[in-house]
């Protein structure tokens, strides 16, 4: 009997001193072949694992995972989920994470703590509040939720907000998405993997993938720390790992750089904010957790690192950065910082994709933006993976875009591994 | 991070604006090599382990350097300057001895 969470439960563990909690997943030895492997355990390989079992029937299925279960960037992000973007390619495919996200824990049985408490955008500028409005009406074009908010507005939602015209950076307006909001993100991880677990998916944690297992082209399984495991088909979805991997399978470039992003969490405030702010002028945004601390954070550390811990002058930027919107909180401490890999596609926007290897099947290129998209990029990798195909919501996010002219730029900025 | 300046000595890297990979060819501008073009633009070797970069004294001496920094450790092994790279005998020098 594997865990179920009920208040009788919780109350009879309680009493019982917490000695009887079942583990949400089983931890099996590697099969010697399975139907599908997908190499990396984290929010977004469990969330395929998942949907491959419930969407397709698909479940002779492992998800290898060299570390523990969620160690990755599912565990280290700041969890701002959200849809607003300005291109349609984008906005129809985390639209489509968002009606997911809305349902999640129902879906799940497992509560995600998904709390759609909106997502502020602040403009400094006029020019930048007109490009808010033409992103709004972008939005909405596309049946998205998005308003624009006054000054005062914004006062109202943020008491603590400096709006004032001495301000650094004063506030014009901003825009927002009341339907945006931020998840627990370990239980995302743990929901998944308890759902494909259920389903017969087999979690392999501590499995590291050293190697592909070929015939001619066709890559057919994967060679781990735990032995060689062979598969139909590969899935690779290892996010700031993904040069690693695909170096293994002798792809020698991709159009990826991995970067740390770092993020920041003060101690327990009493309710502060209750939505989440994105500053316009620099690279910030915050949040207050449940438990009452702020979770921020800010710009990439800016050069390649697989590190997973950063550089204190982008911890300067961000405090700065912080304090420019939030004077009161010059005093309060920051209680822990941490650093993630991120894998920063040339146009900013993620691949989704068959190959490019026969057998084989890549999802990476999610920048900073990965953990909001983990429903959706589960949800059409399965779909690409059982059908050999993409769904309509991921075929554009291919991997030969940037070589034919058709890379998705929301920032309209050009080649740069270092967009949003 | 320090990053030790041939000209200036060790210098804290919020001096210095990183330039990204130093692996990339940029073809002749001339070119119409599409292949060697978009490789140039959007491909990435993207190591884990040293990695051989640009990085800008752009808050000292501004000279541009050539660092081989390893991208697990963020140790810096090697740092050169990049002038002088491309032309082995400088103007000035092949001038200054006719």
């Amino acid at each position: 009997m594997m865990a179920e969470y009920s208040a009788f439960s919780l109350l009879a563990n309680a009493l019982k001193g917490n000695k009887d909690w079942k583990p949400a997943w089983r931890k099996p030895d590697p099969k010697a072949s399975y139907d599908v492997i997908i190499i990396g355990g984290g929010g977004h390989g469990l969330a395929t694992a998942y949907y491959l079992a419930k969407e397709h029937g698909i479940t002779n299925v492992a998800v290898l995972e060299k570390g523990w279960l969620g160690s990755g960037n599912v565990g280290r992000n700041t969890t701002a989920v959200r849809s607003n973007y300005l291109l349609p390619a984008n906005t129809r495919f985390y639209e489509h994470s968002m009606k997911l996200w809305e349902n999640l824990s129902h879906e799940l049985n497992y509560n995600v703590m998904f709390s759609q408490r909106g997502c502020l955008n602040l403009a400094h500028t006029p020019a930048q509040f007109d490009d808010y409005a033409r992103r709004g009406n972008a939005m909405r074009h596309l049946g998205v939720d998005a308003e624009l908010m006054t000054p005062a507005q914004i006062k109202r939602l943020i008491p603590a907000l400096d709006i004032s015209d001495s301000a650094r950076f004063p506030v014009v307006g901003g825009l927002m998405q009341r339907r945006a909001g931020t998840a627990r993100h370990d239980a995302v991880a743990w929901g998944y993997a308890r759902g494909a677990d259920r389903r017969g998916v087999d979690i392999i944690e501590n499995c590291e993938v050293t190697g592909f297992l070929r015939d001619g082209d066709r890559v057919t399984g994967v060679s781990t720390s735990r032995g060689d495991i062979r598969a139909k088909k590969v899935a690779v979805a290892v996010a700031g790992s993904t040069g690693r991997v695909m170096q293994l399978a002798g792809i020698e470039t991709m159009p990826i750089e991995s970067h740390v992003l770092q993020a920041f969490v003060t101690e327990s405030l009493k309710p502060f904010i209750d939505t989440v702010v994105t500053f316009g002028m620099g690279h910030f945004y915050m949040s207050q957790s449940d438990k009452g601390g702020l979770v921020y954070g800010g710009d990439l550390d800016g050069y390649n690192s697989y590190a997973q811990r950063g550089n204190l002058p982008i911890v300067d930027e961000v405090m700065s950065e912080m304090l420019a919107l939030f004077p009161g909180l010059a005093r309060v401490r920051m209680l822990r910082s941490w650093g993630g890999v991120c894998d920063m596609s040339m146009d900013g926007s993620p691949i989704i994709t068959t190959g490019p290897l026969p057998g084989m099947y890549l999802n990476c290129g999610w920048c900073y933006g990965g953990f909001k998209a983990t429903p959706a990029s589960g949800w059409c990798f399965a779909w690409t993976i059982a059908k050999d195909q993409p769904h309509d919501f991921n075929a554009p996010f291919t991997l030969d875009r940037f070589h034919r002219g058709l890379v998705i730029d929301d920032k309209g900025q050009g080649a740069n591994p270092r967009l949003h | 991070m320090l990053i030790t300046c041939p000209y200036c000595g060790p210098r804290d890297v919020i001096e210095f604006t990183y330039q990204g990979d130093g692996n990339r060819e940029r073809p002749d501008p001339a070119s119409q090599n599409f292949e060697a073009w978009n490789a140039y633009v959007y491909d990435r070797l993207n190591p884990a382990g040293d990695h051989n970069e640009i990085w800008q004294h752009s808050g000292g001496c501004r000279a541009h350097l050539r660092v081989v920094r390893n991208t697990l450790t963020h140790e810096i092994s090697s740092v050169a300057f990049v002038r002088g790279e491309h032309t082995s005998t400088p103007r000035r020098k092949a001038e200054g001895k006719s």
